[in-house]
């Protein structure tokens, strides 16, 4: 069984991101990158896929500069088989429907039986490529799974999805498409044999053109970013517990009228 | 006239309209009133209440394309989208507005890819320059802000629940119901079941107007009982920091913070949360923060409105006594 693991290169959630001589970006001077946490769930879930059903090929691809290169290799030193690198300076000001359209083009071209994202890649916090693509494809989708089990027959999937008040258990014709969501399984670390053996997996870099693809004005773009607004300064209210719970709730109650 | 502000219709899946839709069709009108547009609701669903076409109105929609079968039910996007993309062909609308729920969301992004538009996801704020739409949303774990806009219409946007202003209820007003004849695919998901969570009797954690959120500080599981006192007397949400549910005091579904909900309550009050940057990117959009810890440079109080430097096994129940005799009067 043949798995696809769309995961995208994000900065760490603790580095300190400041908006760039473009407004519109990000300066990534100083900038620490990683697999986006839910591509990770992605990636783990469809390496235990194959090692349960004794067969299969995981592929990892991933969308943007030269830097995604190193987040690949991640995925390959997890234990990713290999790597598709979309790169093409047409994809820079993509929105997600470019993304989208991108990806599913990999995937349609690769076939495989399952198509896995994370549930929302954490810098732009869109959450929309994995149903879009699945959208693109005509194939049905889950998005933020907590579980799944593959059938024997590798046709079908179910899957848990995660909804407000419960879980939602659905089977799915393959191929499909579904997203990971936190809970769906602890990723592993990559072993030193692991890191060591990704240096000579390959990954195949696949511009726009070998896909069909030409350069598209976004249907979404960014006008630029801006700092937060500083919140107002904060009050710590001192006193023994009992008077500064009093003042507390008066305060609440009565200055910013919270309740 | 331009083309109609259109509010998906997030329901209770028992025929009424969620809490969050005054504010969806609140923010509509807002923005509709700028551009000379019509608001109008979408409603698929396996069965419709009049309480609940009654309440669309009351809030300001003046027509409800309201489409009742028994395949909407439960949400599958395969379903669903292509019926929305075709009756947005006939009608095209100028904006499809829907509320972040776990549905709407992936159904947003399935309708976008299906028209070729442009979606603003998780918005927190929406205005009309120029004659267009523009977005504000919280990015890079809310450490700023990206204004965005729409290359063409339909402007598609999801809205942060709690965010917006609600419409308040006129009465008498009233929509005028629609029943179109759409053709509805097949689906290709098949329910198995639908796993309800243990009732808590407290409100749902994106919805909840206050929440309560304990971190490691409550040193373990068993402790929660007493944020969850504090939170029947206010009527609070009980949330949890990502240590709390790493360290399994919490199942995940309780987590507020990058990897977990996101959440923009009138009232965030935390206890034993120090505030790392992934908690803060789930709730420093609540209107008012307030937190409990014993280190006086915890990192939340540096974005909290009112702090109190101290130990949460004695505040917290203090709390509860004090708004349970203020609230009791």
């Amino acid at each position: 069984m043949k798995i696809l693991v769309m995961i995208k290169q994000v900065p760490d959630t603790a580095t300190q991101v400041k908006v760039g001589s473009d407004p519109r970006t990000i300066d990534t001077a100083g900038v620490t990158w990683i697999v986006s946490p839910y591509d990770e769930f992605a990636i783990e879930e469809a390496l235990r896929i194959k090692e349960k059903r004794g067969q299969g090929e995981v592929v990892a691809v991933s969308l943007g500069p030269d830097r995604v290169k190193e987040a690949l290799r991640s995925c390959l030193a997890m234990g990713a088989d290999r790597a598709i690198h979309l790169l093409d300076p047409v994809w820079d000001a993509a929105d997600t429907l470019a993304t989208a359209r991108a990806l599913a083009a990999v995937i349609k071209e690769q076939a495989p039986a399952l198509a896995l994202f994370g549930r929302q890649a954490i810098d732009d916090d869109m959450g929309s490529v994995a149903a879009q693509v699945a959208e693109l494809l005509a194939w049905p989708c889950a998005s933020w799974i907590m579980e799944e089990a593959v059938d024997e027959a590798g046709k079908a999937i179910r899957v848990g999805r995660q909804v407000e008040g419960g879980l939602e258990v659905f089977d799915l014709p393959l191929p499909a498409v579904v997203s990971a969501q936190k809970g769906l399984n602890e990723p592993r670390y990559p072993t030193l044999k692991g890191i060591m053996g990704a240096k000579k997996k390959e990954i195949k870099d696949v511009k726009a053109a070998d896909l069909g693809i030409s350069a598209e004005a976004p249907g979404l773009s960014v006008v630029k970013l801006e700092a937060l607004p500083p919140r107002p300064p904060g009050r710590i209210i001192p006193g023994e517990p009992a008077v500064a719970v009093k003042e507390l709730v008066r305060a609440l109650r009565e200055d910013a009228k919270a309740i | 006239m331009a083309g109609a502000f259109w509010c998906i219709v997030e329901d209770d899946r028992q025929g009424n309209p969620k809490k969050v839709m005054a504010e969806v069709l609140g923010e509509a009108t807002r923005l509709a009133g700028q551009t000379g547009s019509q608001v109008e609701a979408v409603w698929l669903t396996d069965k419709a209440t009049p309480d609940g076409t009654k309440l669309l109105g009351e809030l300001g929609a003046k027509r409800i394309w309201l489409l009742e079968n028994a395949t909407f039910a439960p949400y599958r996007g395969e379903v669903w989208a292509p019926v929305i993309a075709d009756l947005s062909g006939k009608e095209s609308p100028q904006a499809i507005l829907a509320p972040v729920t776990s549905r709407q969301r992936e159904l947003m992004a399935r309708l976008a890819a299906r028209l070729g538009a442009g979606l603003s996801a998780d918005s927190t704020a929406l205005a009309i320059e120029d004659g267009k739409l523009v977005a504000t949303r919280p990015v890079y774990a809310g450490k700023l802000l990206a204004k965005v806009a729409w290359s063409k219409s339909p402007w598609l946007a999801t809205l942060r629940p709690n965010v917006f202003r609600p419409a308040e209820p006129q009465a008498g007003a009233s929509a005028q119901v629609e029943r179109p004849t759409v053709s509805i695919p097949a689906e290709a998901m098949k329910l198995v079941e639908r796993r309800e969570e243990a009732a808590t009797g407290l409100p749902e954690l994106a919805e909840a107007e206050i929440v309560v959120s304990g971190g490691r500080g409550l040193k373990g599981p068993e402790n929660f009982v007493i944020l969850e006192e504090l939170a029947k007397v206010v009527g609070a949400a009980v949330g949890a920091s990502r240590a709390a549910v790493d360290a399994g005091w919490r199942p995940h579904r309780f987590q507020i913070g990058q990897t977990g909900r996101t959440i923009s309550p009138k009232l965030y009050m935390g206890f034993g949360i120090s505030g790392a940057i992934q908690h803060l990117a789930g709730m420093r959009t609540s209107k008012v923060i307030c937190a409990v810890n014993k280190d006086p440079e915890a990192p939340i109080f540096k974005i909290a409105d009112y702090g109190i430097v101290g130990d949460l096994f004695e505040v917290a129940p203090l709390l509860t006594a004090e708004f349970k005799r203020l609230l009791e009067k």
